[in-house]
């Protein structure tokens, strides 16, 4: 009973979505009040429906209904609640779901924060994601029903993948979902103003916290998601260029430019075509990674069963969606025009070329993933492209956005020159310069890439750190230091702690490629191990059983001359109804390193062990500074001057005719 | 206009390749499996559904496993190679008959022959997914400590067998 009554609330939200998706949107067009009014009831109903058939596939994995095909495939009743409520989005039809509602979610968040927008540019945002939500809701119930069932019922369940078995399944794909979704915001704000005809700093003032807001939200998913692999797949690396990486990678990039870009169109109102182009590739990108992961075209690590039929759907969404606004992007933007001039030194050119280079970035990590189906449709043999590859060109790459983002926020607006450059920033550069140069000796072993890593970043710490000094010390006539530090805008903190934390994350990556050491050893009780300093003695392994496996549990006391550092116990743990052996890593985690054991093969016949001990300087720092990056884009987002603008087109609301003829056309 | 349409170009080049690349078969890459424990299965044996064999009834012998079904088309061209090496006695195949009807892979052995020694009955597909089948037939070289060493997709050749699976499987019964 459930079961139907999920699939038919799902009917129910398409149907609403479809008067949501064209009657806003004729609405605005025609200028006509109550087809626009139509927009955020629909909206809501839509949410709750979808929520209503969230909850009904909650409640299947809850409660154990092996009748329905997506539970009996993906849950076991000996899993424990948790993971049960994480299954419902471990499957393929349950991660539509939960993108649906994600979807929904955002919409109702629009239509909330939007009474201050005009009638028709809010009822034009809501009408576009309706359109969204319908072809989603259609994919599901076409292909992927999470609601079908399995009859006769299964005894029980197929049981969770073990690597999925963790917390990071609990809260990495809601949030990257968040975050991928969340551009669809910035997206139907472009679609919008392309219709309308309207591109102004308004539009890009509406649009800057929603697209920050997704950026932090994708930043955090993907920090999990790094930091979820390092732990659970055993052999402690952090970031392996799959295409499912790739794939949610891809939309950061794009977004990252994009949330410069428009920062750039409301305060200058330049680039404007060039931000409208950045958002609709920032969410046809979520939309490609979605295709990619599900229709089977590219093999991965995190592919689940795959379906041609699922591709082509999926495929012919991407042309309806993706084809659709970048004909509109062709047909609309040239009448645009092109805003204020500027020079070729000033902050307007140094942010379009990051945007340039995070967009070629973005471009070489698509070519990377897509060239092995390239090469296999042009009937060129099949290969696969590795680290080799993405480490060769983005590095490259990323070398001038580090460096030039240090310089971005001390460059004036419309121009600047290099010489009045230099002068203000040669002491940040000095003490970057002989530090980097000095720190790799210090740290053991000197290397160019370890110094370019240091230098890069304690370049973005120095003029940070100036830039504080600078808008402290002011002019005499500003008041006092803390006056002035309370007169900072939240965006300009936002810049500054999410910059610290693109520097602190550079420093993570550096000295862990730099200087992380390993061993292999084979150990039985009492053998003990040394790596870096560190004594590893080997205790003993015992016999664990968890709710559904059991569990070589070895134990590990570490010590360093002598004082005791750490009690480690790395688990081989065998999951029954799969059968599938997992490797549960122990770490032993610090500020400026990281133990990680991991337990190998035990050597048959004796009570040997192989085991894998790694020391990792400075790991934690890359997932601290994508933390950073996360608070400083909340900060950016809750910035007082959106809500003032906000409180001040409201009150201006009354003197505007809210349902004037559109301009379109 | 001109420029503003290079990213719809570049899009519709984009489209082009992901249509034929969702026509093309991605199973020739290599598979994570390899070099892993084969997934351990339990089913019914496809001649006599009361007898079951497992992955651990296999252990200590080189043994290949041949995922076929009545239904696939590319099972039949490969299927006089398999008749052909399992008469060598160079190495047991054993089957493992994917998502079939039983008649229908009854019937379809005695018309043209059963190089298996016994064809497991995966009659839910359960198995195969566990092996990571992205489509029938594949083939799976397993060691004595039910390592997969080594894994065919589509049909097997004569070449296949002659190049690569009977020296591996000599390697594989050299070793201890």
């Amino acid at each position: 009973m459930i079961p139907e009554l999920g699939s038919f609330s799902l009917a129910l939200a398409l149907a609403l979505a479809l008067v949501q998706g064209i009657l806003p949107i004729v609405g605005a067009a025609r200028g006509d009040a109550r087809l626009m009014g139509v927009a955020r009831p629909a909206a809501h109903g839509q949410f709750v429906f979808v929520a209503l058939a969230f909850a009904c596939q909650i409640a299947g994995f809850v409660n154990n209904d092996f009748s329905v095909l997506n539970v009996a495939t993906n849950s076991n009743s000996a899993l424990p609640l948790e993971y049960r409520v994480a299954a419902s989005w471990g499957s393929h039809e349950g991660s539509l779901l939960l993108w649906a509602l994600m979807l929904n979610g955002w919409t109702v968040a629009v239509t909330v924060f939007s009474r201050h927008l005009p009638e028709q540019v809010a009822a034009r945002v809501v009408g576009v994601m309706g359109l969204i939500g319908v072809g989603f809701l259609a994919f599901m119930l076409i292909t992927s029903n999470p609601f079908d069932r399995l009859l006769p019922a299964a005894a029980d369940g197929r049981d969770l993948n073990p690597l999925l078995q963790d917390p990071g399944m609990v809260f990495h794909p809601p949030m990257l979902y968040m975050g991928y979704v969340g551009f669809s915001v910035a997206f139907a704000f472009s679609i919008a103003a392309l219709l309308g005809g309207q591109l102004d700093a308004a539009w890009a003032r509406w649009s800057r916290p929603w697209t920050t807001v997704a950026w932090v939200s994708l930043t955090l998913g993907i920090c999990l998601g790094s930091y979820w692999a390092y732990y659970e797949l055993g052999w402690g690396g952090w970031w392996f260029w799959d295409p499912v990486e790739n794939a949610s990678f891809l939309p950061w990039l794009v977004g990252t430019a994009l949330m410069h870009s428009l920062a750039v169109t409301e305060k200058r109102g330049t680039f404007k075509s060039w931000t409208v182009l950045l958002a609709i590739s920032a969410f046809s990108l979520s939309l490609l990674g979605t295709f990619l992961v599900r229709s089977g075209v590219l093999t991965s690590v995190h592919a689940f069963a795959t379906d041609p039929r699922r591709g082509v759907f999926i495929l012919g969404l991407l042309v309806l969606v993706i084809g659709g606004s970048l004909l509109l992007f062709a047909w609309r933007a040239p009448k645009v025009g092109l805003g204020g001039s500027f020079g070729v030194v000033s902050r307007e050119s140094a942010l379009l070329t990051n945007n340039a280079l995070l967009s070629v970035a973005a471009a070489s990590v698509l070519l990377g993933t897509l060239y092995p189906l390239f090469l296999d449709a042009l009937k060129l043999g099949k290969i696969s492209v590795g680290p080799p590859y993405f480490d060769a060109v983005f590095v490259p790459l990323m070398t001038p956005v580090l460096f030039l983002m240090a310089i971005a926020p001390f460059a004036r607006w419309k121009n600047d020159t290099v010489p009045a450059l230099a002068v203000r920033l040669r002491w940040a550069f000095g003490v970057a310069l002989v530090s980097a140069l000095l720190l790799p000796l210090a740290l053991g072993a000197w290397s160019p890439m370890v110094a370019l890593g240091l230098f890069l970043s304690l370049w973005i710490f120095a003029t940070s750190a100036q830039h504080l000094y600078l808008r402290l010390r002011g002019k005499a006539a500003e008041g006092t230091a803390g006056s002035r530090l309370r007169a900072i805008p939240g965006g300009w903190w936002g810049m500054w702690l999410a910059h610290i934390g693109i520097g602190v994350t550079v420093i993570g990556i550096t000295l862990v490629k730099g200087y992380e050491q390993n061993l292999d050893v084979k150990m039985t009780t009492g053998d003990t191990a040394h790596l870096a300093g560190y004594t590893f003695k080997f205790m003993g392994v015992s016999e664990r059983n968890g709710p559904n496996f059991v569990a070589a549990s070895a134990l590990i006391e570490v010590t360093r001359d002598g004082k005791p550092v750490a009690m480690m116990k790395p688990e081989k743990r065998m999951y029954k109804v799969q059968q599938m052996p997992m490797t549960e890593g122990a770490i032993d985690p610090g500020f400026t390193r990281d133990l990680y054991i991991s337990m190998g093969e035990p050597l048959p016949g004796t009570e040997a062990w192989i085991v894998r001990i790694f020391y990792k300087p400075f790991v934690g720092w890359i997932w601290w500074g994508a933390i950073f990056m996360g608070i400083g884009g909340l900060i950016a987002a809750a910035d007082k001057r959106y809500r003032k603008l906000a409180e001040r087109a409201a009150t201006r609301r009354p003197a505007t005719p809210a349902a004037a003829p559109a301009p379109a056309r | 206009m001109g420029r503003y349409l290079i990213p719809l170009g570049l899009f519709v080049v984009l489209v082009g390749f992901l249509a034929v690349g969702l026509n093309l078969n991605p199973r020739e890459l290599p598979s994570p499996l390899i070099d892993k424990p084969a997934p351990a299965f339990k089913v019914p044996q496809l001649h006599a559904l009361d007898k079951t064999i497992a992955r651990d009834d296999l252990k200590g012998k080189v043994w290949l496993l041949n995922v076929w079904a009545s239904w696939c088309v590319s099972c039949r061209q490969e299927h006089p190679v398999l008749v052909e090496l399992a008469k060598s006695n160079a190495v047991p195949i054993y089957g493992l008959n994917y998502k079939d009807q039983r008649e229908a892979g009854l019937a379809w052995l005695n018309q043209h022959g059963n190089p298996y020694v016994i064809s497991a009955f995966d009659q839910d597909g359960r198995v195969g997914i566990d092996f990571g089948v992205y489509g029938v037939p594949e083939t799976f070289l397993i060691d004595k400590n039910g390592i997969i060493r080594y894994k065919h997709t589509g049909p097997v050749t004569p070449d296949a067998v002659q190049n690569l699976i009977l020296p591996k499987v000599k390697e594989l019964n050299a070793a201890s």
